[in-house]
């Protein structure tokens, strides 16, 4: 077994063990941490794929911002700290549904055959091409404009309904 | 065996360090291995220097901070007392480890050692001289702002789990300052990015070999620092520790060597944004001599860190304490929108060279970038001035036109925010 290998498995066996437990925990704090725990391996995960912008993208938004976000409005909302709160609400026959789907397609998937070869990549150059591809009129540009313009029009709504009404 | 000559004593370090790779191959260990060892080493090495940098500088802060007050520091534990810190970990060792009654065990005893993962591992992408680098990663800047966000969760955790209203109030003003802060800086960062075209970071000093950036980006430069100094929740910017209001904030309830933990992450990471500040912004390890001879190109980075963090101290101990409101005023009216006028300025004058002047020299492009650097400086202070002049007038009812034209002379005005009050 190789080094990656093992490296592997002991961060796939944390990402495993840190995302049943966010589903588990009766604190909601403590789950908040545990996605944390989760998030992080799966940028590990990244980082052994040599896929350094996808780790690091993961690391700001994922930890640095929506997490954050997360804790800060558990700690901020009344009475959710209590342990023992219900874990389930009225919807779980939905969601129960929709995760043994979401199980089964991937489980379909990962019954293929055979895998394709990925091509090689030259990773030091990604980023700069992935720029070019965000940014050139035969690559993304597009969807590129519309998610920025989608953003930009969450960000107004928010301050909206927000701010103070003068 | 690796041949000395092919390093030379300019590089010895990492000569030694190749020799103990060949030592434990020679012992019959499988060639990956070797490679986890001799990295695990650098490692070691690498976290141990960083840890240790604060055991030097917490003496050279106070020697500073007393000096600066017109006092002497510490002067009794050694030679110019620089043993104090020594003094102070033995203390800190022996006092009782308490855990809060009510405190979350787990949470509370794992936060110190977030904190202090979250600044250590910020030295991985620093290049200490041309050959040492911990991690060349193509994505270095972008890692530094996602391990930055690693410290807010270790405030996050230490100021929730110790189970008491000041830490938690302490925690809660952290993220609205952090988070907050975390915006001009990412967008200054942009800039010494974007005039080297890559986010490795070695690759950014490697770039300023001719010329720092300091003086290409002088606002970017002004902006990172000013951010990081409110990163790490230094005056003027401490108040996540406001003794009058919410006593000592995040780490009220920690004793003992687990609060000797979050000063240290406090120190190392003042002294990481000095170097980080040196290796963006002044040139890193580059000197005269500093590509032949590696370890001058240590000194110099050494050199240069100093003289920021001597800044980081000299702006400690001179400037008052800035108000919570007027904290994020500054930073959402003044440094967000300079930040995004740096970054768009810098873009446009280098677009309009590469079109035009493509082969411009580095002091042309320098110069170039400068005056449009104080160009947007100065736009942006008359901006603020005329709307101070505006706010002060209407605040005057209208009709005390000339004292509204003299008052207003825009330097107090940095808050980004009209002083209708201040005479």
């Amino acid at each position: 077994m190789s080094i990656s290998q093992i490296l592997f498995l002991i961060v796939g066996a944390v990402t495993l063990i840190s995302a049943v437990l966010v589903v588990t925990m009766r604190n909601l704090v403590h789950a908040a941490l545990c996605l944390i725990a989760t998030l992080f391996s799966i940028a590990v995960l990244f980082v052994l794929l040599d896929a350094g912008f996808m780790a690091a993208v993961q690391v700001v938004l994922y930890i640095g911002a929506i997490a954050i976000l997360i804790i800060f409005a558990v700690m901020l909302t009344r009475r959710v700290m209590a342990d023992g709160s219900e874990q389930t609400n009225s919807q779980w026959p939905l969601g129960l549904a929709i995760a043994a789907a979401a199980l089964a397609s991937v489980a379909a998937l990962l019954n293929a055959p055979v895998w394709p070869a990925l091509p090689s990549v030259d990773t030091s150059l990604s980023i700069s091409a992935l720029g070019k591809a965000l940014a050139s009129p035969d690559g993304y540009v597009v969807p590129f404009q519309i998610a920025s313009v989608l953003l930009t029009v969450a960000l107004v709504g928010a301050i909206a309904v927000a701010g103070e009404k003068k | 065996m690796p041949d000395f000559n092919d390093y030379g004593i300019g590089n010895i370090i990492v000569y030694l360090w190749k020799l103990l790779g060949w030592w434990i191959g020679s012992l019959g260990v499988p060639e990956p291995w070797v490679t986890v060892i001799v990295t695990l080493v650098a490692i070691v090495s690498l976290a141990t220097m960083a840890l240790l940098i604060p055991i030097f500088t917490i003496w050279l802060e106070r020697k500073l901070a007393a000096r600066f007050q017109d006092r002497l520091g510490p002067n009794r534990a050694g030679p110019y007392g620089l043993l104090q810190s020594f003094a102070d970990v033995i203390k800190l060792l022996g006092k009782e480890d308490i855990t809060p009654t009510g405190a979350d065990k787990i949470v509370y005893n794992l936060a110190p050692l977030v904190g202090v993962l979250s600044v250590v591992t910020l030295w991985a992408v620093v290049p200490l001289a041309s050959t040492m680098v911990g991690a060349r990663i193509n994505v270095g800047v972008l890692y530094v702002i996602g391990i930055s966000g690693l410290g807010t969760i270790a405030i996050m955790m230490g100021g929730w789990s110790s189970n008491n209203k000041f830490a938690l109030l302490g925690a809660f003003r952290t993220v609205a300052q952090l988070v907050a802060y975390e915006v001009p800086m990412i967008v200054a960062l942009m800039v010494p990015v974007l005039l080297a075209g890559s986010m490795n970071v070695a690759d950014i000093v490697e770039r300023q070999d001719s010329m720092w950036y300091l003086w290409m980006a002088p606002i970017a430069a002004a902006l990172f620092f000013i951010t990081s100094v409110a990163e790490i929740g230094r005056a003027p910017f401490d108040l996540l520790e406001a003794e009058s209001e919410i006593v000592a904030g995040y780490h009220i309830e920690y004793t003992g060597m687990k609060f000797g933990m979050w000063m240290l992450t406090e120190f190392l990471h003042a002294f990481t944004i000095a170097a980080l500040t040196a290796t963006l912004f002044l040139g890193g390890w580059n000197g005269p001599f500093a590509k032949e001879f590696p370890l001058l190109g240590l000194v110099y980075f050494f050199i240069k860190t100093f003289a920021v963090y001597f800044v980081v101290v000299w702006s400690r101990s001179t400037f008052p304490r800035i108000r919570i409101d007027h904290l994020l005023s500054l930073n959402w009216k003044f440094f967000t929108p300079l930040a995004l006028g740096a970054l768009v300025v810098t873009s446009l004058v280098m677009m309009v060279m590469n079109e035009f002047a493509a082969s411009a020299s580095v002091m042309a492009r320098t110069v170039t970038l400068f005056a449009a650097n104080v160009a947007l400086l100065w736009f942006v202070f008359e901006l603020i001035r005329r709307s101070a002049r505006q706010a002060r007038a209407e605040a005057e009812g209208g009709h005390d036109e000339e004292h509204a034209s003299h008052g207003g002379d825009g330097h107090h005005d940095e808050h980004g925010h009209a002083p209708a009050s201040a005479h």
